[in-house]
């Protein structure tokens, strides 16, 4: 009786846990993108960057153009279903397709949408998420308030396709329902010993926000032609690297 | 008032009437009126044209059906224009040049003449009703040749010699037995449906409503032709003449309901119903063939894939304009500004997905360089600080120049901001202190007299 009982419970919860799964976008079978930099794949608790849902990343730089943040943002969508289109929905049109197509992004599976404010952006970024034919949804927004946050990751469940909000600005940061937060600015290059010029481009991307997990920020080696960053060995060792899973040390406003 | 008559002279008018109002004609104002009567007649028939000074003319073949016959179709025609406060006269016939006698030298306001009666029907009529110079019609008169009827027995080859070729042409015309060809105001659309509301309607429900009445007949009818709608336009006739109308467009031709109602779902608000709406047209302007494979019914799930981002497409472009997506292609030319050109979101990419690897190039390009205030030691050096937008930028490490020269065979390569002559620049990449890297160039080839000019163009990562 007592044994009935206790299968009974562990199967209610069990079910539970299927439920509060799914409730929060993420069932057994949600795909994953894994970054392939152990360091970075350890800290998100997906063991890479959960897809059909939504991120954030802000552009930490200096200024509203800057490279860092969108070329990360390149970099992921490169390797995201490689197959299907990429909406971008922004306003100013300064996207340069050869730029993309260095971090392995085919210019050729960008459907680019010049919108003339944020509110269609956001219209039209929840429109392309319900649509099964694209891999990602890409919109240049400045503010994202809570309830648009709200939408855009209810669209993106509903549809798998995966939703990323650039921030081309660092943004003061409301309560958002995406499911990470990133910020990503360039550091200064490592000289190519032997070599004048400009050297390895640099990035110090941190982990602001992560549902389930905990904030973290690494300096990383810039995108690759296949769209992946490396923390190289050189760059393990620097005094950046302890802020791995410590938890508190970078607060959300930066 | 009685007795007076176009074509009489004012003063003969005034002798009968002296109280008349005299005002001058305004030809062009009358026939701009008559235009747009024209166009308020489309719900009658898709294909409709002004017609001399004071007719329309429709081509009804296959309309009358909507209207219960063709009687009903000109008696609702006379009727509706009347409560238009437009006295109207209507004749249906086999015949441009019957309809025409009959709807001016008719016995009634709206009568139709039935397949083949169009000889019987004009017997009576006199001659003036075939459309002829007034000097003929004298003529004729002078003859003894009163009645259309009276011009039947006589050989065409005398007629002409008697009175020259227009009366025989016409006659023809008008008995069918020579062609005429019209032409329509718009291009005759190929499908349409059409709602006639007992009540005016005048809430949006009500008008979604007709709406989709509206495509599902029209959609039903696309699928037994095996087409798909390119270009839908709604035409909403409203109590005081008024018409409203919206457009949707798809990049692919299209015939499932549920995608065309949410584009048009998404402008009916434009829709003003001011007093109601009595009539709703649905024309298919512009339709491609559309097979069931097309339509990804075969389960190939690429091909479904494709329809599912053009549906995504329509709803965007229908809300935003088609011309704000586009899709980048890579195109070989050294200057940066062309180095992509832009096709339509569907479109079918013929470039390779990259041209040059080697070459670094921002992720971000200013649409047009911006002029900065540069600080280089030698001419050939990149410079040690720059200042843009207020703002100075130490230079820590920079790569370069790569020389990008004009493609002088190009008459209008306008290299950005600088002078119209198309001129070389040389591109630096750079990193400042904090380790944001530019793209800067020196305009045109060193020269010792001039400063040299520096822009901003672009933006690494």
């Amino acid at each position: 009786m007592g044994e009935a009982a206790e299968t009974v419970r562990q199967a209610r919860l069990a079910d539970l846990r299927r439920y509060l799964a799914e409730a929060e976008g993420f069932g057994e079978e949600a795909a994953v993108l894994p970054f392939g930099t152990p360091a970075i794949d350890e800290a998100l608790p997906w063991q890479g960057l959960p897809l059909a849902s939504l991120h954030e990343i802000e552009n930490a730089g200096a200024t509203d153009e800057d490279g860092a943040a969108v070329m990360f943002l390149a970099g992921i969508l490169a390797r995201l279903a490689p197959a299907r289109p990429v909406l971008w929905c922004l306003q100013r049109p300064d996207l340069h397709a050869p730029g993309l197509a260095l971090v392995g992004l085919d210019a050729r599976r960008l459907v680019l949408l010049r919108a003339p404010n944020e509110r269609e952006i956001l219209w039209a970024m929840e429109e392309g998420l319900r649509s099964r034919a694209l891999a990602a949804v890409v919109g240049e927004v400045e503010a994202l308030s809570t309830p648009a946050s709200r939408r855009l990751q209810l669209a993106a469940e509903s549809a798998g396709v995966t939703g990323f909000v650039l921030h081309r600005s660092a943004t003061h940061a409301v309560a958002s329902a995406a499911v990470t937060r990133w910020r990503v600015a360039a550091l200064p290059s490592v000289p190519l010993t032997g070599e004048p010029g400009i050297g390895q481009p640099r990035w110090r991307v941190e982990l602001l926000r992560c549902r389930g997990g905990m904030p973290a920020a690494w300096d990383v080696e810039a995108c690759d032609a296949a769209g992946h960053v490396a923390v190289s060995a050189a760059l393990a060792n620097r005094p950046a690297l302890q802020h791995i899973g410590t938890r508190g040390q970078i607060s959300a406003a930066g | 008032m009685e007795g007076i008559a176009p074509g009489m002279g004012v003063a003969d008018a005034r002798a009968l009437d002296p109280t008349l109002l005299v005002e001058e004609a305004d030809f062009i104002a009358d026939a701009a009126a008559l235009t747009k009567l024209a166009t308020w007649c489309d719900r009658f028939s898709p294909w409709v044209t002004p017609c001399g000074a004071d007719g329309i003319l429709l081509d009804v073949t296959g309309c009358a059906h909507l209207f219960g016959d063709e009687a009903g179709l000109a008696r609702q025609a006379v009727t509706r224009l009347a409560r238009q406060g437009i006295e109207a006269r209507a004749a249906i016939a086999d015949t441009l040049g019957a309809a025409w006698a009959l709807s001016r030298f008719g016995r009634s306001a709206a009568l139709t003449v039935p397949r083949g009666g169009v000889r019987q029907a004009l017997t009576d009529l006199p001659v003036a009703a075939l459309r002829l110079e007034p000097e003929i019609v004298a003529l004729l008169e002078r003859l003894g040749l009163q009645r259309i009827g009276e011009l039947y027995p006589l050989p065409r080859a005398a007629l002409a010699a008697r009175c020259g070729d227009s009366v025989a042409t016409r006659l023809d015309q008008a008995l069918g037995l020579a062609a005429e060809p019209l032409s329509p105001q718009s291009p005759k659309p190929l499908l349409w449906s059409r709602r006639s509301c007992p009540e005016p309607i005048a809430t949006a429900e009500a008008i979604a409503a007709a709406l989709r009445e509206l495509l599902q007949q029209l959609t039903r009818r696309l699928g037994e032709d095996g087409l798909g709608a390119r270009r839908l336009s709604l035409a909403a006739y409203r109590i005081d003449g008024r018409i409203e109308r919206i457009v949707i467009g798809t990049a692919f031709p299209s015939r499932d309901t549920r995608h065309l109602w949410r584009l048009f779902e998404e402008k009916l608000e434009q829709i003003d119903p001011g007093l109601g709406i009595e009539d709703m047209v649905l024309t298919a302007e512009s339709v491609e063939n559309l097979t069931a494979a097309q339509l990804g019914l075969d389960g190939d799930a690429a091909r479904s894939n494709s329809t599912d981002l053009a549906a995504l497409i329509d709803r965007l472009a229908n809300r935003l304009g088609m011309r704000a997506l586009a899709r980048p292609v890579l195109r070989e030319s050294h200057i940066p500004e062309r180095a992509v050109r832009f096709i339509a979101p569907l479109a079918e990419p013929q470039t390779p997905a990259r041209w040059n690897a080697a070459q670094l190039r921002p992720i971000r390009l200013l649409p047009r360089p911006e002029p900065i205030e540069a600080t280089a030691p030698i001419p050939d050096d990149p410079p040690l600080l720059f200042r843009w937008r207020q703002r100075a930028h130490r230079v820590r490490f920079a790569d370069g120049p790569e020389r990008i020269a004009a493609e002088w065979w190009r008459q209008d390569s306008k290299t950005g901001s600088g002078p119209s002559a198309p001129e070389s620049r040389d591109y630096y990449r750079v990193e400042d202190e904090e380790g944001q890297r530019f793209w800067l160039y020196r305009a045109g080839l060193y020269c010792p007299d001039s400063v040299p000019r520096w822009f901003l163009h672009g933006f690494f990562g």
